[in-house]
């Protein structure tokens, strides 16, 4: 068991054919994991990755040609909300989006709209997937991951690569690992996962790994402290960063919580959540 | 990115919103010429980026084309917040009966642009939200609706306006929201949006702040950018597509990577170290990213030791290690630098960097000992 990705994960690449794409695309296949189609306008009907993967011009048409059952993004920024939605009105029910840098604007229309069709997204700006041994979906290097009962969920990308060498380091492995992304506004989020871990048999205890804005990291504590029976063990990034510039007097009257990461470790510590004081001694706490 | 106050006027005005008769200027001559243009009672406004301009005295009301000059001058020498004022802008000077709050920006937890109105705008509205945080009206916007006539007219009910004016004030919110949405905008603020003697809604002051992931597909709003307000090194970082923030340390620090660059300076504080930098040079950078990146950090005369912790996925080893190597090329120093490089085409790029004479690293706290020694003068 895992979640979101396992064996049966019959993926789909939008955007396979560019520089990002392609490159992630031939270590994911030596990965194991299924590419069953790729997609980029103009290009349909051509084969790569050494004529393993066949090319469409659209996601709905290879969905229906191959019987995709996860999608995932690495189109440039500026096409990425299309991407993203193409794949959601495809009947795609898991979009993991690479893509860093697309506008807020555009992730709070795409959300608003997911939400409606019920599509699960994980980013964007995210490392995406990784059931150690079974599936990766995104960019996680393989190699740095083993299979076992601890179920990772991280807002950061190459944050988390540090969390898993470490854990591997120790001989300890991973159910799956979620990375959520940085952005402001995305899909999955730190609760979804924790709920998901909760429920999977394979996920004995959970590490939550954050950063300072926003207050993701509060409704987490609140959610871990109401609903996990798992432990969990957390990383905050950022304790030592300079606080951010303010945005106006909008953003001052908006912003609910602080932002700051001594705010979120004290959240975190209420709900008896053992927070690390940094990424390696996170493999020594969940010992 | 933020937006001068001119800047923001005009876009605000090309979506209906009425706002002074006013032009921006730079010397005080051309203040005086403006003056005698618009006639009678003129404010004089600095535009520089930061706020609290009308309390550190970089707001002046002038009744003469002279007095307008010779507040030009004034303001024109001034600093505020340490930003030299290089540009006023003049405008007719209204006959305020009431100042009105009125703002979008994103509400993160809602995923949803929000407006916020009050009665009592003006320069103290951050203490109205303190203090009296039912004077704040808030509205939640549908994204995929964008805001009603309706909504409009609630928000205008709320905040107890003249009847009279709520058809204005319509077109106003309105206009402010489509501003916000046609510039990607993560804020579009008029504070005060101004009542006049002669019943007339009136936006004295703007503030736009663009969504920098957005300028891609606004070349015309990228092109307001002001340089005069940015720190050399921040804008030659923002060319390249880096993001760096100059701190006061001694380490330099070049991470890929948000999450770990914030936590590679955790770990050097830790260590009882200052960094000296947050440099993230982002997914995927290539050799020439990186090579100016190590550029800005060996320019910063601070740095006594640095630290590339890189941990590749969609970054490649290997393209990190030509980067540098073409940056101590261009730039040879006798620095200490610390190295760790995980992740993938590591060997390829430990391969790369075995002639260069850098201190390798097998853990990120083994990496900021190192580095922190070394920045303290210690032998590792």
């Amino acid at each position: 068991m895992s979640i979101l990705v396992d064996k049966n994960t019959r993926l789909l690449v939008q955007g396979i054919t560019g520089r990002e794409g392609h490159f992630h695309s031939a270590q994911i296949l030596a990965y194991g994991t299924k590419i069953v189609a790729g997609v980029r306008p103009g290009k349909g009907g051509e084969w790569v990755l050494d004529g393993k993967v066949p090319v469409f011009d659209t996601v709905s048409s290879a969905v229906e040609a191959t019987g995709a059952n996860c999608g995932l993004i690495f189109v440039p920024a500026m096409g990425a909300a299309d991407a993203i939605l193409e794949q959601a009105d495809a009947g795609l029910p898991l979009v993991v989006c690479i893509t860093e840098g697309i506008p807020v604007q555009d992730m709070m229309r795409v959300r608003r709209y997911l939400d409606q069709k019920g599509t699960r997204l994980v980013g964007p700006n995210c490392p995406g997937l990784l059931t150690p041994g079974e599936a990766k979906v995104g960019i996680i290097p393989g190699h740095i991951a083993i299979p076992g009962d601890v179920g990772v969920v991280s807002r950061s990308g190459t944050l988390t690569y540090e969390v898993l060498y470490a854990l591997k380091q120790r001989g300890i492995g991973s159910s799956t690992c979620v990375g959520i992304g940085g952005d402001p506004i995305n899909g999955t989020s730190f609760i979804d996962a924790l709920a998901l871990f909760e429920e999977d048999a394979q996920t004995e205890r959970v590490v939550l790994i954050g950063e300072i804005g926003g207050s993701d990291e509060e409704k987490a504590a609140e959610y871990i402290a109401d609903h996990m029976t798992k432990p969990v063990v957390a990383f905050v990034a950022g304790q030592t960063a300079p606080p951010g510039k303010r945005m106006g007097h909008a953003g001052a009257i908006i912003e609910g919580g602080s932002g700051l990461a001594a705010d979120k470790v004290a959240a975190l510590k209420a709900a008896r959540v053992r927070v690390a004081r940094h990424p390696e001694e996170i493999a020594e706490l969940v010992t | 990115m933020k937006l001068h106050e001119y800047q923001s006027k005009l876009i605000f005005a090309q979506q209906g919103v009425p706002i002074p008769r006013g032009r921006v200027a730079s010397t005080a001559s051309q203040v005086k010429g403006i003056a005698q243009e618009l006639g009678g009672r003129v404010v004089v406004k600095s535009q520089v980026l930061v706020g609290g301009r009308g309390k550190a005295g970089g707001i002046r009301l002038a009744t003469s084309p002279e007095e307008a000059e010779e507040a030009a001058t004034h303001i024109l020498g001034m600093q505020i917040k340490g930003l030299p004022v290089r540009k006023v802008l003049v405008d007719q000077a209204a006959d305020i009966l009431t100042e009105i709050y009125l703002g979008i920006t994103n509400d993160r937890a809602a995923r949803s642009p929000v407006l916020i109105a009050s009665a009592e705008g003006g320069v103290d509205i951050e203490q109205v939200a303190r203090e009296t945080p039912e004077k704040i009206i808030k509205l939640t916007i549908d994204p995929l609706m964008g805001l009603r006539d309706y909504q409009a007219r609630n928000i205008a009910a709320a905040i107890e306006l003249p009847r009279e004016l709520w058809t204005d004030f319509g077109q106003i919110a309105r206009g402010l929201y489509e501003a916000y949405c046609r510039c990607d905008a993560s804020l579009a603020e008029i504070n005060p949006l101004v009542i006049t003697r002669d019943r007339r809604l009136l936006a004295l002051d703007g503030k736009i702040v663009l969504d920098d992931n957005g300028l891609n597909r606004h070349p015309d709003l990228a092109e307001m950018r002001d340089l005069d307000e940015e720190a050399p090194t921040e804008a030659e970082a923002r060319k390249y597509g880096l993001s760096y923030v100059k701190l006061d340390g001694q380490i330099g620090c070049m991470v890929n990577g948000a999450g770990l660059a914030m936590a590679t300076m955790d770990i050097i504080k830790l260590n009882g170290g200052e960094p000296a930098n947050f440099l993230d040079i982002g997914g995927g950078a290539g050799a020439d990213k990186v090579a100016a990146a190590l550029g800005i950090i060996l320019g910063d005369a601070n740095v006594r030791a640095i630290l590339i912790n890189i941990f590749g996925g969609i970054t490649r080893c290997d393209e990190v290690a030509r980067g540098i190597l073409e940056a101590l090329k261009d730039k040879p120093t006798s620095l200490p630098i610390v190295i760790r490089l995980v992740g993938t085409n590591e060997e390829e790029g430990r391969q790369l960097l075995s002639q260069a004479k850098l201190i390798t690293a097998t853990s990120l706290v083994d990496a900021a000992q190192k580095a922190v020694a070394l920045a303290q003068g210690r032998k590792t």
